[in-house]
């Protein structure tokens, strides 16, 4: 970051503003404007992207103006992670069942931790956090997920045949 | 219909077996979740929400309410034991109850916080239940260009009396504003900001956007100092305040009350506003003041009064007008919306005994609080002490399930997932965002009412200073952005919040 920038959280902020405010009036232009007294469905957009683009505007020149703190680093770990593991967790639970998808969140989510150890007590932890979830949410509230998924079912049916609980 | 009428009405509806245990389990969910350090009242009740759809409306409320009157509460439960306040209201609170705890007085202050903040619950109820109908008549006069000013002053006073950098916060109005335009144009049918997604047709939902922000988000940023985050409790024995104790506590309980009542109607910081204004007024009138800091019962006692009362007037703008004064309103109306009720000053006349039935259950529900959390402390001592890495693995399963059971759809845990990236982000870069669910709940309502009142002017946009109810608003919002500009008065609003820091 060059040392003019003395306030680098106006300057990011600023850009994060420019840039969504930029975006939507690309995409607001699109939409009929419509005058004053018949609006149509650009205009809130577009007045609005206008607002947004001048506030980050202002961030930026702000951002040589006054001094502030440095902006730490991203936490890269905890983000990747954690984020990945939700959208891991909405990969999985439609086709491989609710069980498969907790397993994969809790797991990738609990990685994000410097505490993480995978131990007998994490391990019993899961089992019981798994088992509250299908137990509370789909057998309780009665919501429409699967425990376990159409991609794992006929797996899941032999499995429990070898083991002589099903038919 | 006579306010007593109204109020047997109220509690006719909220003493059916069904919604006192709906009350029951929200109180107790909103303890059990809000006395985890880290997370405040809005996230608790983002994380609570989806468990609410399922119930009829009014029960949903009750619920709702009760779920944060129990995170109000556990909030300061966390911040006495183990000075980890979960939001800047309870900051205060933190002072002399985490002082009076490392003296063995736990029990004490946890008793004193509980006591104060059931008379002024209860002072509140009965002033929302005197002041809400002559709103509400008043509210009936306004036309769309009175809506609109008045949720432009909202917005510019929710900022205002907010902390933090009031550029930032007007930016994250603005995107607020922008993601409430997602969805299908209500008047033209035209989709806007859905890049040909289906699932984007209806908008987005706000418990998206919600969770997102306020748990995912906080869970990626506490996971960065995770290191730095220490909860040893203290012991909690002794639960009775002494006689001395509670000859100390009534004049600041009642200074208290009447600052929370006051700042709490205001839209923006008014819980946190009254809880620092409160202890501010004990440093300067208490006869006890050398004592403040150092574990005096009346730097507990007047900020939680003071808190609990501004926490209950908000719902006041709420239900009178259909207007959030901060995010957990921005949520309750978002339950409503959902329970297909329109917010507004409609629904006491529409629905009188939802509207009685919901004051009527913020007094139950400050009863139950007070008898149930003084005996049930010893669990909620346990909560606090449970490892942060064991916790939020379990948050993180009852946001996802929450999420995916609002339509069954993958896409809308995809967003989550995003929207916990950019509060994360925004976290980072000191970027509030709490102006930006109150935008974002605003964003439609304030695009329709625009839209109506220069309709009816014919584009001519002098209509919102012509009318004298709206330029009365517009004049108030811009002197209060003037006010801001003004060096000196900033300078104060720095001074004011400068204890959030710590």
């Amino acid at each position: 970051m060059p040392s003019w920038i003395t306030s680098p959280r106006d300057f990011w902020t600023g850009l994060v503003y420019i840039t969504i405010g930029g975006g939507a009036l690309w995409l607001a232009l699109g939409y009929r404007l419509g005058t004053a007294g018949k609006m149509g469905p650009g205009y809130f957009p577009q007045v609005l992207s206008v607002l947004l683009i001048g506030i980050g505007v202002i961030a930026l020149l702000r951002s040589v103006m006054i001094k502030s703190q440095p902006v730490s680093h991203l936490a890269w770990k905890p983000l990747l992670l954690i984020t990945g593991a939700i959208a891991a967790f909405g990969t999985l639970v439609q086709g491989a069942g609710l069980v498969v998808a907790l397993l994969a969140l809790i797991l990738l989510g609990a990685a994000a931790s410097r505490e993480f150890r995978f131990d007998v007590k994490a391990f019993v932890g899961m089992v019981v956090l798994i088992s509250l979830c299908g137990l509370v949410f789909v057998k309780g509230l009665g919501l429409p997920l699967k425990l376990v998924g159409p991609w794992l079912a006929p797996a899941f049916q032999s499995v429990l045949r070898t083991l002589g609980v099903a038919p | 219909m006579d306010i007593f009428d109204s109020l047997a009405l109220g509690f006719a509806t909220a003493l059916t077996l069904n919604n006192l245990l709906y009350c029951f389990i929200g109180v107790f969910l909103g303890t059990a979740i809000g006395v985890l350090p880290g997370l405040g009242p809005a996230a608790t009740i983002a994380i609570l929400l989806p468990a609410t759809f399922a119930l009829p409306p009014v029960t949903s409320l009750i619920m709702l309410a009760g779920i944060f009157y129990g995170a109000q509460y556990g909030g300061s439960t966390t911040a006495i034991l183990v000075n980890l306040p979960g939001e800047t209201s309870s900051v205060v609170t933190a002072l002399d109850g985490y002082q009076m705890a490392r003296q063995g007085k736990a029990g004490r202050a946890l008793a004193t916080a509980a006591i104060s903040s059931f008379f002024a619950g209860t002072v509140c109820t009965l002033l929302i239940a005197m002041f809400a109908p002559p709103l509400t008549e008043f509210a009936l006069k306004f036309g769309p260009a009175e809506y609109f000013s008045l949720m432009v002053l909202g917005l510019i006073a929710s900022i205002v009396l907010a902390s933090g950098s009031i550029v930032h916060a007007l930016g994250m109005i603005v995107i607020g504003l922008l993601l409430g335009i997602v969805g299908t144009d209500v008047n033209a049918g035209t989709q806007r900001f859905t890049f040909d997604h289906l699932e984007l047709a209806d908008g987005i939902s706000f418990v998206i956007v919600a969770m997102g922000l306020f748990g995912i988000g906080e869970i990626i940023a506490n996971l960065e100092h995770e290191a730095t985050r220490d909860v040893s409790v203290s012991k909690v024995e002794g639960l009775m305040p002494t006689r001395q104790d509670w000859g100390r506590m009534v004049a600041p309980v009642l200074r208290g009350t009447a600052i929370g009542s006051v700042l709490g109607i205001l839209p923006g910081g008014g819980a946190a506003l009254a809880s620092f204004g409160a202890y501010a007024l004990e440093k300067k009138v208490s006869r006890n003041r050398a004592q403040l800091g150092s574990g005096a019962i009346e730097g507990v006692a007047a900020p939680e009064a003071a808190n609990n009362a501004a926490a209950q007037m908000s719902f006041i703008p709420m239900l009178t007008l259909g207007i959030p004064a901060n995010p957990v309103m921005a949520l309750m109306i978002g339950a409503m919306i959902i329970q297909g009720i329109q917010p507004g000053p409609g629904v006491i006349k529409e629905q009188p005994a939802l509207f009685w039935g919901v004051i009527a259950s913020m007094w139950i529900g400050n009863v139950m609080l007070l008898i149930l959390n003084l005996p049930l402390i010893g669990l909620w001592v346990r909560m606090i002490s449970v490892p942060y890495h064991y916790l939020y693995p379990a948050i993180l399963c009852f946001c996802s399930i929450g999420v995916i059971s609002l339509s069954n759809s993958s896409f809308d845990v995809y967003l989550m997932a995003l929207f916990g990236l950019l509060g994360y982000i925004f976290k980072k870069l000191d970027c509030e965002p709490a102006p930006l669910l109150l935008g974002f709940i605003l964003g439609p309502m304030m695009e329709e009412f625009l839209r109506r009142a220069l309709l009816l002017s014919k584009g001519d946009p002098m209509v919102f200073l012509t009318r004298p109810i709206s330029l009365t608003m517009l004049i108030l919002a811009a002197g209060l952005l003037m006010l801001v500009l003004l060096p000196s008065f900033s300078k104060t609003r720095e001074v004011a919040f400068q204890e959030e820091a710590v």
